[in-house]
């Protein structure tokens, strides 16, 4: 969750949405994002929309999953009424916050709800983020046993003066533990890592890589670190307590982090994911979740400052906990803003979102000017030549770290 | 000390023998303005409820800045009374000049207009290399000097210091420079006596043709081109028609009369008096400033010595920040045309600037004022090329190129360039005779000769290439004398010199506006200072970047922007794509404000801040 919420028109108290959404409905894919605003303590470098502490401003911890099945109640209510056809969920994502910080049994019942809104298609993914010190091999089974399929850990960095920047608390050595019984209950396993803190090394760096492959999860994420601003690490870097961030070092991460987990049999397929192959070619363990995102699909995000995308519908939910709880106490509609795509923009958003995405992107679908430019990109090595002429945008590895850039490029004369 | 007048002259019937006409030469704040103020108001053309500070200093600019760039004229009446206790009434023309340096010319012919002129100098600071330049000018013109020492009331003052200093420089008895206070107004009257008396009246041929000399020319945007005159011979009537001599242009007198301060249409102008003209006319340029204006019926064969048409010495490029304001910038110096004779301009184009107009100015205080008018009247955001002065090229051909944009430079085998020098007077406290002449050196400088003003100060004089001069000179001589030392200039010829026109390329890309002519000592030093200047300020792109800095074909400074190799935000944070998607409408939209120099993409700001210097100003201020 940003640190700001876009500006934009304000949404309806009864969170309606136009008839425009409904068309085309049934040939999208539908998930659901479920947001949990708590942590145990702030890390210095987050500017998620999370919060410390049992109760905020009358805002329980306790009553959360209740608001948020609450919010559920809603979201069907508004969706039939604006005529999107039924569909079962692909996906649901646990996000926050830490979700884990909650008793099993709130994931349990909010996960519930939501299969009982809306029924789950027979492959469906659903996944938690989960710090590593906050659960232990009950609360995973009792994760599975709910229907999770997948967690995806906060690991960071194997290297202690790392997370120790990042404020992170959990024992490195912890992981091997949390993967193994997480592996053991039968979950998928994904590891998140964070890239160029400031005083991590190539060799820091290199570590953590190691470490993580060498936990064999499905999947591994890896963010370069984003100094956000009114987070504890902006305000340390620009008081000078902290080295600022160098973009050159988080490059050469980034080809260090692309080449050890090719190696390693990770594939790419965007810019900051990796996912495990599989000895069976049928099976992928992307996250199907995160790539919706990428893909333009549909979904609805439960819970304070959320974000979700309905038919070309963008809308965001308050950010405070007690703000939300307010709203759903009331029977309102939690969303604060919300924007209508206009054509343009969605051009835009389907160059932007899917360029990143392996394969994600048909030259097809671009304007005159956009393939125009895939001339040139292939000719600074941004894009895959071969992919480009059999039809779709493949950043190379030079693309990947330029990929806004890229993007920029393809848009150059788009309005906007 | 005489009272207020108790009757007034009656202009255009004047006796000359009662008509003072006298100017004010001071330095820009030493208290001119206050001093004229607290004339009008111990005359009584003013009275103290309508006094406004600074009342003859029209433009919010010059008020603001403390100094006067436009020249009024005010008649005031005074009286003295003879030892018998008879009254006799004078009418006393206040004629106000610039004192800067850049309009020496309009300071000339102000100062052809007076008979007497008023020294005035600070008495805590003691007397500037400006005022000295403007004194010499004066005496050479024969005019009575009354010396005057002003802000006796600072705690500061010192006034018998500088009443010596005064003295050693004018020939006269220390005791006879007078004190007064603008501020407070103590000695004002006795002042206003002393010029009565000493100052010499006008002397002119009643019953020749009309001879008036226009000394200053303003436009005003309600009545059109006000011109101020003095005459020297005959009589100029309303309603009359009237030539200017230079261009034999004919106008009718809609309107004649004299500043008091107002302006008071009268019956004329006769012999010896100063007043002001409107014919209707709305631009300066058809009434300029040293012409001569006669009777058209039966006019003068000989036009008043003196006149010359303003000469611009320093050029530079104005272009608008947001090149949308293309036209409204054309407009305003249209409109300021009207009112600067001094300003000239035509169009000019830049890779790096876009759309923008080369103009031509006195020196460099007329080319801020042009350029604060425009931003404050009109409303434009400007950024100003480096200064260039005019330098004559003659190439192998024998060919002779007048260049005053280093873009008219010509390429090929040069056989000489000539550039032109001034005489500058440096005045500076003795201390830093040292720093001032290393200044002076390291600019190309030839010493002419020092002496000592007062005991505790020296006026150094050198030749030194006006190019030198309009760059930075000046705050280089500031900071060198910790903000004592000034400087007065005035042109001196030309000299052949080794200059060379060195190139800023950017991917082998000339960007004209960082174009310069240099002497070939400094080819180099300007070469690696710019390239810098540009990697710092030039953000990387997706490829190797090398800035070169050529003379001709041959590189003598480089350096490079290495290619950027991150551009792409990690996280999608949770599906906000908005707040994704505007970061990138915002980024297309600073893409829209970049330049393309070839291929490399170049914020404006960039090349304002390699313009400015303000990158090594940053640099020293951590």
């Amino acid at each position: 969750m940003p640190g700001a919420l876009p500006i934009a028109d304000p949404a309806p108290l009864d969170g309606a949405l136009p008839a425009s959404v409904a068309v085309n409905s049934a040939n999208r894919d539908w998930s659901v994002y479920i947001h949990v605003p708590f942590c145990r303590v702030r890390c210095g470098y987050c500017d998620f929309n999370t919060y410390t502490g049992e109760e905020l401003r009358g805002a329980k911890r306790s009553d959360y999953a209740t608001e948020a099945i609450a919010e559920i109640e809603q979201a069907s209510a508004v969706l039939t009424q604006a005529g999107v056809a039924p569909r079962k969920a692909s996906t649901v994502f646990f996000g926050g916050g830490t979700p884990t910080l909650l008793p099993v049994s709130d994931l349990t019942r909010m996960l519930a709800a939501a299969r009982d809104t809306w029924g789950f298609m027979p492959d469906v993914e659903v996944t938690t983020e989960a710090n590593p010190d906050s659960v232990d091999r009950d609360y995973l089974l009792a994760l599975k046993e709910a229907g999770f399929t997948r967690v995806s850990f906060g690991m960071q960095s194997a290297v202690p003066h790392v997370l120790a920047t990042l404020e992170r608390t959990h024992d490195p050595e912890r992981v091997p533990f949390v993967v193994e019984w997480a592996r053991d209950v039968g979950l998928d396993v994904s590891l998140d890592l964070i890239y160029g803190t400031p005083g991590e090394s190539l060799a820091d760096w290199e570590r953590s890589l190691d470490y993580a492959i060498a936990q064999n999860p499905d999947h591994i994420s890896a963010y370069a670190l984003i100094i956000e601003t009114g987070t504890k690490l902006a305000a340390q870097i620009k008081r000078g307590d902290v080295a600022p961030v160098d973009d050159d070092l988080q490059a050469d991460m980034y080809e260090l982090a692309d080449a050890k987990l090719a190696a390693a049999g990770y594939d790419w397929y965007e810019v900051s994911n990796w996912a495990k192959r599989d000895e069976n070619p049928e099976i992928s363990h992307a996250s199907r979740h995160n790539l919706g995102y990428w893909l333009g699909n549909d979904w609805w995000g439960v819970g304070p400052g959320a974000h979700s995308h309905v038919g070309g519908v963008r809308w965001w939910n308050v950010k405070h906990p007690a703000a939300y709880a307010d709203r759903i106490a009331a029977g309102h509609s939690p969303g604060a803003g919300r924007e209508t795509l206009a054509d343009s923009s969605k051009y835009l958003e389907h160059v932007l979102l899917r360029a990143r995405v392996r394969n994600g992107l048909s030259t097809a679908t671009l304007d005159a000017d956009g393939r125009t430019a895939v001339a040139g990109l292939i000719a600074d090595e941004l894009v895959d030549a071969r992919a480009a002429i059999g039809g779709t945008i493949n950043l190379t590895l030079k693309g990947r770290l330029l990929a806004d850039a890229v993007v920029r490029r393809l848009l150059a004369d788009a309005p906007i | 000390m005489s009272p207020r007048a108790s009757y007034t002259l009656e202009p255009a019937s004047t006796d000359p023998a009662f008509i003072r006409n006298f100017c004010i030469i001071a330095h820009i704040d030493h208290g001119k303005s206050t001093l004229a103020d607290r004339m009008l108001s111990v005359t009584g053309v003013v009275s103290d409820r309508d006094m406004r500070a600074q009342y003859l200093d029209r433009m919010d600019i010059e008020r603001e800045r403390g100094i006067t760039i436009k020249s009024q004229a005010v008649r005031m009446p005074w009286a003295l009374t003879d030892e018998n206790g008879k009254e006799q009434s004078y009418a006393l023309n206040m004629i106000d000049t610039p004192g800067h340096v850049d309009f020496t010319y309009e300071v000339s012919r102000s100062l052809a207009a007076c008979e007497g002129a008023i020294l005035l100098v600070d008495a805590a600071q003691g007397i500037e290399a400006q005022t000295l330049a403007n004194l010499y000018l004066a005496m050479e013109n024969d005019l009575t000097i009354i010396p005057v020492l002003n802000k006796i009331d600072l705690p500061a003052a010192d006034p018998d210091k500088y009443a010596e200093e005064i003295a050693g420089l004018i020939g006269c008895d220390p005791a006879s420079v007078l004190r007064v206070s603008g501020k407070t107004g103590v000695g004002v009257p006795e002042l206003l006596d002393e010029a009565t008396r000493l100052i010499p009246a006008p002397v002119g041929d009643a019953d020749a043709p009309a001879r008036a000399m226009i000394f200053d020319s303003v436009y005003d945007a309600y009545r059109g081109v006000i011109t101020y005159v003095r005459m020297i011979d005959g009589k100029l009537s309303p309603r009359e028609k009237v030539m200017m001599m230079s261009t034999k242009s004919a106008h009718e007198l809609l309107e004649i009369g004299v500043s008091a301060p107002e302006p008071t249409p009268t019956k004329g102008l006769g012999v010896g008096e100063v007043g002001y003209l409107i014919t209707g006319v709305k631009d300066v340029r058809l009434s300029k400033v040293g012409d001569t204006v006669t009777n058209f019926a039966k006019p003068s064969s000989v036009p008043l010595q003196g006149y010359s048409e303003p000469k611009p010495m320093v050029f530079s490029g104005l272009y608008p920040i947001d090149g949308s304001d293309y036209p409204v910038l054309r407009e305003a110096l249209d409109k300021l045309k009207l009112s600067d004779a001094a300003l000239v301009y035509e169009p000019e184009t830049s890779v790096a600037l876009g759309f923008g107009f080369r103009c031509g100015f006195l020196g460099l205080l007329h080319l801020e004022i042009v350029r604060e008018r425009l931003e404050r009247e009109f409303n434009l955001d400007m950024i100003a090329t480096a200064p260039s002065v005019i330098y004559e090229v003659m190439g192998d051909d024998k060919k002779f190129t007048t260049v005053t944009n280093p873009s008219e430079f010509p390429g090929g085998k040069i056989a000489s360039v000539s550039e032109p020098m001034v005489k500058a007077s440096i005045l500076t406290p003795k201390d830093f005779v040292g720093t001032v002449m290393e200044l002076c050196q390291s600019r190309r400088g030839t010493m002419q000769g020092m002496e000592y003003v007062g005991t505790d100060r020296v006026e150094l004089h050198y030749t030194i290439p006006l190019g030198e001069i309009v760059f930075d000179f000046f705050d280089h001589l500031k900071s060198r004398t910790q903000g004592y030392a000034s400087l007065d200039y005035e042109p001196s010829g030309d000299q052949e010199a080794d200059l060379v026109k060195v190139d800023i390329l950017l991917q082998g890309e000339a960007v004209d506006a960082f174009s310069a002519i240099v002497h070939r000592d400094k080819a180099y030093a300007y070469g690696v200072l710019m390239t810098e200047r540009l990697k710092n300020l030039i953000p990387r792109q997706q490829f190797e970047v090398p800035i070169q800095a050529a003379i001709g074909a041959r590189i003598i400074a480089r350096e490079s922007i290495r290619a950027m190799r991150k551009d792409v935000l990690a996280k999608c944070y949770g599906g906000d794509i908005s707040r994704k998607r505007k970061l990138l409408e915002k980024q297309k939209e600073g893409k829209k404000r970049m330049k393309m120099v070839g291929r490399v993409e170049v914020p404006q700001s960039a090349f304002i801040a390699a313009l400015s210097g303000e990158v090594e100003a940053g640099k020293e201020k951590k």
